[in-house]
């Protein structure tokens, strides 16, 4: 077999896998509880699933429309194609459709239920700020979000939060009214179970997401073999997205967990809630990246 | 397993079979009986240059050992897009020599540990009226395809359809057209 530079972070697997076993436990009893405690909110399980099913099979037109996005041929953007073409054909995965939002914004993100059904969105903002080399680091980071499938696993991972978040919010309307079954009492403890998986659910995917952020900044710069060219585009775009008034950046809020870099900086409880790693954690995991690289075998 | 990688975001290189680039002097023998295409004599590997020491340390070994036989200069240049080529030459009538050396670079950065940074391999072939063909190899999918430019960053895709014809009992030929990259500005090609 051939030797070969590509390798696994082991640390980085583990802490994924352990922060996926949690919330697959988390669910598993939450869901277990909703089943004994009570029928109807099965039902909305069941229709909340459903919501989130759409959500990720719909991800690409969604998030093309919400950044008004258009998808442009290679006529239309011969360069860009060029070098998603190339790094598909390194990476030997299939080519995802290409995309151009027409915002000073500058990021990228990659949407799509499957492999064969992605898109790589770039903005006019980031295609002026970066150089060939920067923003190939940059479409190689969104390339390994599709080839992980992070829509996916992030749309598996907060669809049942997502119910918790729902019975948080309005369970209290549906189970006030329905006093036959023994009554309110019973509702405000599967109210207050909500809250605390909400919260919970909302913590570990946020740990997940930063977890794949991580991970495809290391395929990313494996694939194209220049880790400093992506720290250097991290670096432009995160100290662009700084200066941003945040007020021009609302809209973008729902997009926030698909971007190379969050559009929007959030008052952070020690990075708990962040759902990308801190400048620095991602500049020093591809120092690491560029510095195996540079070994002798 | 696939499941479980797609869950931890783990992507494994491909492995990639470089035995296939010596059946392409029968290829060359069916263009030239059943297309009329004569070898050009140049050929060339497409890889991306990684930063560090190691690789150019490499890089520069490979140079010098492919240039150790006496024969023309290998030679390496950059494209736009940041991929490097390492283009070498042969009497034209030396398929076999000019595969061997595609091979030798090809198996070079395999050992190195840079097998996942090739992109492809490409022989060069000319018809008597002036049309050229590139035979591709894609390192990652262990398969081959013909690109024809035309002036203009078009492509003879009829051509290129008729060689597939061509050569389908010589090589394994990559049956998804949407992998057959173009490669404009490739050495040895238009």
């Amino acid at each position: 077999m051939a030797r070969t530079r590509f390798k696994s972070d082991r640390g980085l697997t583990a802490r994924m896998g352990l922060v996926g076993f949690l919330l697959a436990a988390l669910y598993l009893g939450f869901g277990a509880y909703l089943v004994y405690a009570s029928n109807s909110i099965a039902v909305g399980a069941i229709i909340v699933v459903a919501l989130a099913w759409g959500q990720w099979y719909f991800s690409d037109k969604m998030a093309l429309a919400a950044m008004r996005a258009r998808v442009v041929t290679p006529e239309q953007a011969p360069e860009l194609h060029g070098m998603i073409d190339r790094l598909c054909a390194l990476a030997d995965m299939p080519k995802p459709r290409v995309a151009i939002a027409d915002t000073d914004l500058p990021n990228a993100f990659a949407t799509g239920r499957s492999p064969d059904h992605a898109v790589v969105c770039v903005t006019t903002g980031i295609l002026r700020r970066l150089d060939a080399e920067e923003l190939e680091g940059v479409l190689s980071h969104e390339l390994a979000h599709v080839a992980n499938r992070d829509v996916a696993v992030m749309t598996v991972a907060s669809a049942l939060g997502l119910l918790a978040g729902f019975i948080t919010r309005w369970g209290l309307y549906f189970g006030g009214g329905n006093r036959d079954r023994g009554g309110a009492p019973a509702f405000i403890v599967i109210w207050l179970v909500s809250i605390l998986v909400y919260a919970i659910s909302f913590l570990l995917t946020r740990a997940l997401s930063r977890y794949r952020e991580l991970s495809a900044d290391r395929c990313g710069a494996f694939l194209t073999g220049k880790p400093s060219a992506l720290a250097s585009a991290l670096t432009k775009i995160s100290g662009d997205m700084a200066r941003i008034p945040s007020r021009d950046l609302r809209a973008a809020e729902s997009m926030n967990a698909f971007f190379i870099a969050p559009a929007i900086r959030t008052a952070s409880l020690g990075g708990l809630i962040d759902s990308h790693p801190p400048l620095e954690k991602r500049l020093e995991q591809l120092a690491r990246v560029s510095a195996e690289l540079g070994r002798p075998l | 397993m696939k499941f479980l990688d797609a869950l931890m975001g783990r992507t494994k290189p491909v492995k990639a079979n470089l035995d296939a680039l010596f059946a392409i002097p029968q290829a060359a023998l069916t263009l030239q009986a059943g297309g009329g295409f004569l070898p050009t004599g140049v050929g060339a590997v497409c890889y991306r240059a990684n930063e560090g020491a190691a690789f150019a340390t490499m890089q520069t070994d490979v140079q010098q050992l492919l240039d150790a036989d006496g024969g023309p200069a290998v030679e390496r240049s950059t494209d736009s897009y940041g991929f490097t080529w390492l283009v070498c030459r042969q009497e034209p009538d030396q398929v076999s020599e000019l595969v061997t050396e595609l091979h030798t670079v090809n198996r070079t950065l395999e050992d190195n540990g840079f097998g996942p940074s090739l992109l492809c391999s490409q022989v060069g072939f000319r018809s008597p009226d002036g049309r050229t063909l590139g035979l591709v190899y894609l390192y990652k999918r262990g398969t081959f395809y013909p690109f024809a430019p035309q002036p203009g960053e078009r492509r003879d895709n009829a051509l290129e359809l008729q060689v597939r014809g061509l050569v389908a009992g010589d090589v394994p030929l990559e049956s998804d057209l949407g992998r057959w990259l173009a490669l404009w500005g490739a050495p040895g090609l238009g």
